[in-house]
């Protein structure tokens, strides 16, 4: 079953087509990547699938309901959970707020007043924390962690949220090669323990190749194939397009 | 643990040292030294509820509201009006004030976060304060304008005809009361949902807040407190003017929560203590408060703007660091 | 009062010379804001150094230069001051938050009301106009002020300028992209500190205009910055942000508005303003020509 069906979707930016006319499926329960050169519109396709924009055209069904209109929060209590290509996180909240803040909202008592934070949702938090592998940080600012910390504390946020989907926005973007490889264990990892599935962008070849089920590859906001790793390697369009070039956007 | 009882022990000692001393001090001052160190203790006293308030939003909100001087004002009037011209009990004109305070907060509120952004938010706060004083300016009939309500008729339990003594202890519960429910409110689960937002708006829109509604309910609060602090602000004076909503207002308190350090939940007080008594001294000298109180903003934007508190946490920090290594 | 038509026209007129003066200050408010992401509070306050200018050159400079002296002295004097301020005080916290930028211009109008205060003392200050100009037009015995639609005329002037500097330059071009897209002067490679302190001498000019132009209808006194600024961020709340025709538009109704209302309620005219601002803010949040990216 599709977790996820995009049919059509559109947007433009004055007159340029970010996105133009994107069909895509994901299915439940799968590692899915989409890879391109920069400014293919990849971004902007994470931001139409988790409502950041609204589109200008074709729909967005999730869990088999059209959420093409709903605002983002509405997105994300149905299960759909999603993190920036520039990592977004509480910067001078504590790495252990930074996923409380989350808790406390998803269980509905982010209006309460009078009762003391601290003692909250300690245990599902160490739980979230020591999966993403930040529970020694716990109690430092977050706005001082490491790149490759900060990207795994916003996979913890987003994790908070008891996501279905997971919409990773380069994940591994900013990280050094162990650091990578590292991250592709621990998302797998997360996955299949939880049961997830992840849509993510991507730059590097590696990773998407060792990890995804299917590979949808865009260029000029279009999607010029998909299909599983072996097919996108030996496609000759992707190779013309793709294949000279291997950078993370320099961000 | 054993940290947790040590910090609830050195807290009974901060109370056992600072309640005498809040006991002692009418007396010092009034008896002691003049009764005007007094009125000016309740004067710091009221503006620190007004600044802490105001820094609800601000501070641990991140909304830069350039209007509380109409939450203060609003609370104040309307107490006065209808201690003069009802008969209405203090308990009732007191709380009536109050909640229209944070029925203007919520009206002005509402405008404000609608639209995302910082323009909207300054100019709006701004423009919709200064409605409320061109109001109050010029409706006559009703606020007796520019001349002011003179003579609030004070009832005799808290009246500072001969002491302030009085008055002192019945402002110094309500404040301690207020900034309790603020401390309670800024460690609660709702204050950290508006140090998240704060923090990082769109991260809070992306785990499913609807950040508006958060915003809101902030900015009634902290027009609710400074409702209280205009009541108070009103019984100590006997005498209120429109000024008191004047767009100036709101920058005198900006700049106590700005000088005394935003992030810190007692700094906006340390700020209204150190303007309230700058400006007893300054006001003294020359006419140009406002020129001072301007170099001092720009002085603070550009070189302090972790503000004295936020200083002094610095210092300590680094102090820290030092010690340990 | 009886509301015969050539009444109504001189209601017209008025309005119309008084949505010249906020279309002059809401178009430099807001493409300072569209380029430099930073409201400048202090822009009334520009305006009233333009306006107190204004009253000591006319003054000072006799004879037919008088006025018209002023009239083009007094608002390049105020950009100078206004370009002083983007290089010495603004420059030093675009990297920071956009809430200490805020504060920095926030704080700038307490030290300009109390530099004028100061320079030109606290009462009110009278500006006389040159006699071309002092006439009056008679409409079915309603006297009228040439000056009016001098000012007007003025106004149409700069609207015509701006339009074509908008559309026809490259500068102009560039303040467009970069009020649409706020990384674009950057990613286009230009020099994005000139370009701002540029931006903000163009528009503390039009404010020093604008200040220069109303003085001789006008008292002179310190509130009228604030005055004038709460109307135009009326405008540019109403208009759209960031948007010079948007800008226009609402400072026609706006004009308009307070010029009838004062008709219905001679003190409150300003509170039609905000009724205006509050229905759009509620019904169309991103003003009559405004775009929900922009904000």
């Amino acid at each position: 079953m599709a977790i996820l069906e995009i049919k059509g979707l559109r947007k433009s930016f004055g007159g340029l087509a970010a996105v133009a006319g994107v069909d895509l499926e994901v299915q439940d329960g799968h590692i899915d990547s989409i890879i391109g050169p920069n400014g293919a519109g990849k971004s902007t396709l994470f931001n139409l699938i988790s409502g950041y924009y609204p589109c200008d055209g074709g729909q967005v069904f999730f869990k088999g309901k059209d959420i093409t209109g709903l605002t983002p929060q509405k997105r994300v209590k149905m299960g759909m959970g999603r993190s920036f290509q520039v990592t977004n996180i509480f910067p001078k909240l504590t790495v252990f707020e930074n996923i409380q803040a989350t808790i406390i909202y998803r269980i509905g008592k982010g209006i309460n007043f009078f009762s003391d934070v601290r003692k909250y949702a300690a245990e599902e938090i160490e739980e979230i924390l020591s999966m993403v592998e930040l529970i020694e940080q716990a109690d430092d600012m977050a706005g001082i962690l490491s790149a490759g910390d900060r990207k795994r504390l916003e996979m913890g946020i987003v994790l908070a949220t008891a996501p279905d989907l997971l919409l990773l926005d380069e994940p591994t973007c900013g990280m050094s090669p162990a650091e990578t490889s590292n991250t592709i264990e621990l998302i797998k990892k997360i996955a299949q323990d939880k049961s997830l599935t992840v849509l993510f962008t991507e730059h590097k070849m590696d990773m998407v190749f060792s990890i995804s089920s299917r590979i949808t590859v865009m260029n000029f906001g279009a999607i010029i194939a998909a299909g599983k790793p072996d097919d996108i390697r030996a496609n000759e369009k992707v190779q013309q397009i793709y294949f000279g070039e291997n950078r993370c956007s320099s961000k | 643990m054993q940290e947790v009882k040590k910090s609830s022990a050195s807290a009974w000692l901060v109370w056992l040292i600072l309640i005498p001393i809040f006991l002692a001090i009418p007396f010092v001052l009034e008896k002691g030294i003049s009764q005007y160190y007094l009125y000016l203790a309740i004067k710091v006293m009221v503006w620190a509820l007004f600044a802490m308030s105001f820094n609800l939003a601000l501070g641990y909100g991140g909304m830069m509201s350039f209007g509380h001087a109409a939450f203060f004002g609003i609370g104040a009037y309307t107490c006065s009006l209808l201690l003069i011209k009802t008969s209405c009990p203090l308990v009732l004109a007191f709380a009536a004030a109050t909640f229209a305070a944070a029925a203007a907060g919520l009206i002005i509120g509402y405008l404000s976060v609608r639209i995302k952004g910082i323009f909207f938010f300054a100019t709006i706060t701004l423009s919709f304060a200064q409605l409320a004083y061109i109001l109050v300016f010029k409706w006559r009939s009703f606020t007796f304008g520019d001349d002011g309500i003179q003579g609030i008729p004070v009832p005799e339990m808290i009246s500072t005809d001969e002491t302030y003594i009085k008055y002192y202890f019945f402002a110094l519960v309500i404040t301690v009361i207020c900034i309790y429910l603020l401390w309670k409110t800024v460690r609660s689960p709702f204050g950290l949902m508006l140090r998240s937002l704060r923090e990082n708006p769109e991260r809070a829109v992306f785990f499913g807040m609807k950040v508006e509604n958060y915003r809101l309910i902030a900015f009634v609060i902290s027009a609710f407190f400074s409702g209280v602090a205009g009541v108070l602000y009103a019984f100590l004076e006997t005498a209120i003017a429109p000024d008191i909503l004047f767009w100036s207002m709101s920058g005198e308190v900006i700049l106590m929560s700005v000088l005394g350090g935003m992030h810190v939940f007692l700094g906006p007080a340390i700020g209204a203590a150190i303007m309230v008594l700058l400006n007893t001294f300054i006001t003294s000298y020359t006419e140009y408060w406002p020129l001072c109180l301007g170099i001092t903003l720009i002085l603070i934007v550009l070189f302090f703007p972790g503000g004295v508190a936020g200083l002094i946490h610095e210092r300590y920090t680094i102090w820290r660091k030092k010690k340990a290594t | 009062m009886d509301f015969d038509a050539s009444m109504l026209f001189v209601q017209f007129i008025s309005g119309l010379s008084r949505a010249m003066i906020l279309f002059l200050m809401a178009s430099g408010m807001t493409i300072i804001f569209g380029v430099m992401r930073v409201i400048n509070f202090a822009h009334g306050a520009f305006y009233m150094i333009g306006a107190y200018m204004a009253f000591t050159l006319s003054s000072v400079l006799t004879g037919p230069l008088g006025f018209w002296g002023a009239l083009l002295i007094a608002p390049t004097i105020v950009c100078a001051i206004g370009g002083l301020v983007e290089v010495v005080l603004l420059r030093r916290i675009y990297e920071k938050e956009h809430l200490l930028q805020i504060l920095l211009t926030y704080a700038l109008i307490f030290v300009i009301n109390d530099g004028i205060k100061l320079s030109w003392g606290g009462e009110m200050k009278i500006v006389t106009l040159p006699e071309v100009l002092t006439g009056y037009v008679t409409f079915s015995g309603h006297p009228f002020p040439i000056y009016y639609f001098f000012i007007i005329t003025v106004g149409v002037l700069v609207a015509v300028l701006l339009w074509l500097l908008l559309s026809k330059t490259r500068f102009g071009k560039l303040l467009r992209a970069s009020a649409e897209h706020k990384d674009m002067v950057g990613l286009l490679g230009y020099n994005v500190g000139g370009l701002f302190t540029l931006v903000f001498i163009m528009a503390t000019w039009l404010a020093g205009l604008s200040g220069a132009v109303i003085a001789p209808t006008v008292r002179l006194s310190l509130g009228m910055g604030m005055d004038v600024i709460i109307e135009c961020f009326i405008v540019v709340i109403v208009g759209g942000l960031g948007n010079i025709w948007g800008a226009l538009l609402a400072a026609l109704i706006a004009g308009q508005i307070y010029a009838f209302g004062i008709l219905i309620l001679p003190n409150f005219a300003m509170a039609f303003l905000f009724i205006l601002a509050a229905l759009i803010i509620i019904f169309r949040p991103y003003g009559l020509l405004g775009r929900a990216t922009q904000a």
